[in-house]
């Protein structure tokens, strides 16, 4: 739950969210300041045209000065290089990279662009090791990035 | 003629000065927290009057360049700017990072839309308001202890965030916090210089040795909270055995652990009655209280063979692994060798701590001392004395045995052994004797006999230290590790 001197921001974001969302996401659930549930569609003309995709936004009471907890939920996760099968997301600016300026807006661009750029849909090779020792937050990983190109 | 006299003291002096320097020794000095401010603060003195810039700045600037002068101020002459950048600086005097905000203002943390008040921001131009601004650098300096390089809080943007700024927008405790990180920050990055591990100790020690000499020389040193670590490494004193050595057999024992935990728990059965026998005691010399048998904990013989001319305990018996002749029998063999050496090592780790335990009953003993017969407070210290220098002992002799696991079977090893033997025969000597009880009529040769034997403990302490230092520093031993491991 946001303190309060943030709580503006959140109730502005939902706003901007609700008002002119970006495009391919959608509000699936924002009752509070606390865990949004959003929609992701993958962007036409690339590997996952067509599908849907559920994310998850835990906020803590420092956001936005650290960065939210995002993962996928739901039946479908994203078949994807940096995307594990329990819908953790290797992307720097969830983590070391987080700027307090991000919006949840501006990671649902940063995640839509990293679908479109893919170019063959297939899970991390550390998949199968990883998401038996990941613990349920993707922020307690000591995450190196790799691979920029993605 | 009084020329001649000065001369003379002189002499005297740098002799004794040798004497007291041995192999095993390095130079230290033990810096408190209020020099280490001190040393930083003349560094960026020197500094700031070689480039003309201000005592903070020059802070700054070292800071970056991991507090080498040299390399700061040779890159400093060549690009002056390329630095200032590098350390977030600005010489200019009109960068002035708090404002007023303008009309239409939105700072983009909390989306606060309010003309009124002060914004924060550098040359880069990202502006904030001053309560974000102060809630992202507390963030970064409580939360994250961060102190190095924070950087502006727009996404991608390199500017860091200038010293000043930071004094000027946090509030007084976090300054504290900010200023003890920036401490820190400096012993780290200052390679000659290492914190007390020791819980609550805010003391540094600074030794001048390169690091790449810690592959031949072990650099014990003693902080002046009392604690005796390795300036190499950080862990506590493992004399005679080199950091690169320990951290192998470390790893070793971690490895093998569990096969030697259950193989020497903490009981052992008595080899003729076959009682259970915990040991709540140092003294390796066991007597079953069940048969009384005399017998030694760490080889199960009898003490007998012992107390006399022969001893060896310490020795594995190399004889018996020639005649292995299929795999299986090998690596029996060599866990049984590490076994062997494990056991001793880990027997006069758990000895150590048991004589800690001696300091309680020593103390009794000492007050007891005190009612019993005419010796001072001051005159029974001997006893206090005698337990240092056999838990120093006791960790000497468990380092000695991981030292001896990697040496390689040669007539210096066998020196070696001799050496740890004598040692080792000595304490077992010295543990005995403080464990006995005390009987009124004999305390002034109970106290001589101690008196003796902690001197003679000492000196064996010190022969073993003496020759493995040398032979390390003249590259005399041979390991069974590939060199490059070391």
């Amino acid at each position: 739950m946001a303190k309060p001197m943030f709580a503006r921001r959140l109730s502005k974001e939902l706003n901007d969210l609700a008002m002119n969302p970006p495009a391919g996401i959608d509000i699936i659930d924002a009752n509070d300041f606390k865990v949004w549930r959003l929609g992701l569609a993958g962007a036409p003309g690339t590997l996952y045209e067509g599908e849907k995709f559920q994310l998850e936004f835990n906020f803590g009471p420092n956001y936005p000065l650290e960065s939210p907890q995002v993962l996928f939920v739901g039946d479908n996760v994203p078949i994807h290089p940096h995307i594990y099968s329990n819908g953790h997301i290797c992307l720097d600016v969830l983590y070391n990279h987080w700027s307090p300026v991000q919006t949840v807006a501006s990671i649902c661009l940063s995640l839509q662009s990293m679908l479109s750029s893919c170019t063959s849909k297939e899970r991390p090779p550390d998949n199968a090791a990883y998401i038996k020792t990941a613990r349920a937050n993707p922020k307690h990983t000591t995450w190196a990035f790799h691979d920029d190109t993605v | 003629m009084e020329y001649e006299q000065a001369e003379d003291l002189d002499f005297a002096d740098t002799i004794s000065e040798k004497q007291q320097k041995k192999a095993y020794e390095v130079d230290f000095t033990v810096l408190p927290l209020s020099e280490i401010v001190a040393t930083q603060s003349n560094s960026s003195n020197q500094v700031a009057g070689i480039l003309g810039v201000t005592q903070d700045q020059a802070a700054a600037l070292l800071r970056t360049f991991k507090w080498n002068k040299e390399r700061l101020i040779e890159r400093y002459m060549e690009t002056p700017e390329e630095i200032l950048e590098q350390a977030g600086l600005d010489l200019s005097d009109n960068h002035t990072s708090i404002q007023k905000r303008p009309k239409g203002f939105v700072c983009t943390i909390c989306f606060d839309d309010d003309d009124n008040g002060s914004a924060v921001g550098l040359k880069c131009g990202h502006f904030f308001c001053q309560p974000c601004y102060e809630q992202y650098l507390t963030q970064k300096v409580a939360e994250e202890g961060e102190c190095r390089r924070i950087l502006c809080p727009e996404s991608g943007c390199s500017v860091v965030v200038d010293e000043p700024t930071i004094l000027k927008v946090i509030e007084e405790p976090i300054v504290k916090k900010y200023r003890k990180l920036q401490d820190k920050a400096y012993v780290a990055d200052v390679d000659t210089l290492r914190w007390c591990p020791a819980p609550n100790c805010e003391n540094a020690v600074e030794c001048r040795l390169s690091h790449s000499s810690f592959s031949i020389i072990v650099p014990t040193v003693a902080c002046a909270c009392g604690s005796k670590f390795c300036f190499g490494c950080g862990l506590g004193d493992h004399q005679p055995a080199q950091c690169s050595l320990v951290k192998l057999w470390l790893k070793k024992c971690a490895d093998d652990s569990e096969t030697a935990n259950w193989i020497s728990a903490n009981t052992k059965e008595c080899s003729k009655c076959q009682s259970t026998i915990e040991k709540n005691g140092g003294c390796n010399h066991m007597t079953c209280r069940k048969c009384k048998y005399e017998f030694c904990w760490v080889c199960m013989g009898p003490w007998t063979e012992h107390g006399t001319n022969w001893y060896n305990c310490n020795r594995f018996d190399e004889s018996s692994s020639t005649d292995a002749r299929d795999q299986q029998a090998k690596s029996r063999a060599s866990l049984e060798r590490y076994l062997h050496y494990y056991n001793r090592f880990a027997n006069h780790e758990q000895s150590a701590k048991l004589d800690r335990d001696l300091y309680t009953k020593t103390e009794k003993k000492m007050e007891e001392m005190q009612r019993t017969s005419d010796l001072s407070w001051i005159e029974v210290q001997f006893l206090k004395k005698a337990v240092d220098v056999l838990t120093t002992c006791r960790t000497t002799l468990q380092w000695t045995y991981a030292f001896a696991f990697y040496l390689a079977k040669n007539n210096m090893t066998e020196l070696f052994e001799d050496n740890q033997r004598d040692l080792e025969v000595a304490v077992e000597a010295l543990s005995e004797l403080l464990e006995k009880p005390i009987e009124k009529e004999k305390i002034a040769e109970l106290r001589q006999q101690v008196l003796d034997k902690t001197v003679y403990v000492g000196i064996r302490r010190e022969v073993v230290l003496e020759d493995t230092a040398k032979g390390l520093a003249e590259g005399r031993w041979e390991f069974r590790v590939e060199p490059e491991k070391l």
